[in-house]
């Protein structure tokens, strides 16, 4: 069966998520980073941030949801029962704290089949209330049997 | 750094209930995640670690680099393979693969005994 790729180059609006101090702890606490900089707002300042900063894989916690609609789009067609996170691309430029509203923007940049999987890559951009860019992403999501 | 150099090796096993606690912090409850019935439904072993918590000791583990700091990581990329199981000890390890002033690109892999659950990962950092 051939694969659908009419959604090449699509782009969703983008989504915002407002960072907060707890949850950059609780993040921080996850994957066992005992950093002050993540927990406490004077040991932030002193480092040289404007309040508790992300560490950079907090990147997840404000893109990720944005890309549902994307992985959801009907138009795309991802079988999620047999869907695998294949690979990721983090690419990052001002840090995230406690306090920003970062806006993440995705886009699908590719759709083919290899080996009979279905290869769905997907970009996207991450920006902060400022205009800068905290992030950019690719994410590559496999799904076997297409 | 010098291209050779070791990255301090990081040795975490995280307990049955990390996948719990990392879909809590993350967002993403995933079933095959949590439920150990649901991901055997499907044909996992049991329930399976989030790729990304994977990538984020990789992260975790070249940070170090810098002493933590969190402005040092500038792009890392990953592939997810083998799955990342709750229970059982990781380790990453990573070697640097190329120093150019204060840019260190460094090769890191992820590993639970014998399954690499991360390959090809790449970080770029600036120290």
């Amino acid at each position: 069966m051939a694969i659908e790729t009419d959604a090449i180059g699509k782009e969703w609006p983008g989504s915002t998520y407002q960072v907060g101090r707890e949850k950059i702890k609780e993040y921080a606490t996850a994957l066992g980073i005992e950093n002050p900089v993540h927990f406490d707002v004077e040991a932030a300042r002193a480092a040289g941030f404007r309040d508790v900063v992300a560490p950079p894989m907090f990147c997840v916690v404000y893109a990720l949801p944005a890309m549902a609609p994307a992985i959801l789009d009907p138009e795309v067609g991802i079988n999620l029962a047999t869907m695998v996170h294949g690979g990721q691309l983090f690419e990052w430029g001002e840090v995230a704290c406690a306090g920003d509203e970062i806006t993440t923007t995705p886009k699908c940049l590719e759709i083919y089949e290899k080996d009979g999987k279905g290869f769905y890559v997907f970009e996207s951009v991450s920006v902060n209330q400022h205009g800068e860019q905290v992030l950019r992403a690719v994410w590559t999501n496999i799904v076997r049997g297409v | 750094m010098n291209v050779g150099d070791q990255v301090p090796e990081l040795k975490v096993t995280p307990d049955k209930y990390l996948p719990h606690r990392y879909a809590g912090a993350s967002g993403d409850f995933n079933p095959i995640h949590i439920d150990a019935d649901f991901a055997k439904a499907v044909g996992l072993p049991s329930n399976i670690l989030h790729g990304l918590y994977s990538m984020g000791l990789v992260a975790r583990a070249s940070a170090a680099l810098a002493d933590g700091d969190p402005r040092a990581l500038r792009r890392l990329s990953v592939q997810f393979r083998g799955m990342g199981l709750p229970e059982q000890e990781i380790v990453v390890s990573g070697t640097v693969k190329s120093a150019d002033g204060d840019r260190v690109v460094v090769d890191t892999v992820a590993t639970q005994g014998e399954n690499q659950i991360i390959r090809n990962a790449e970080a770029e950092l600036e120290l």
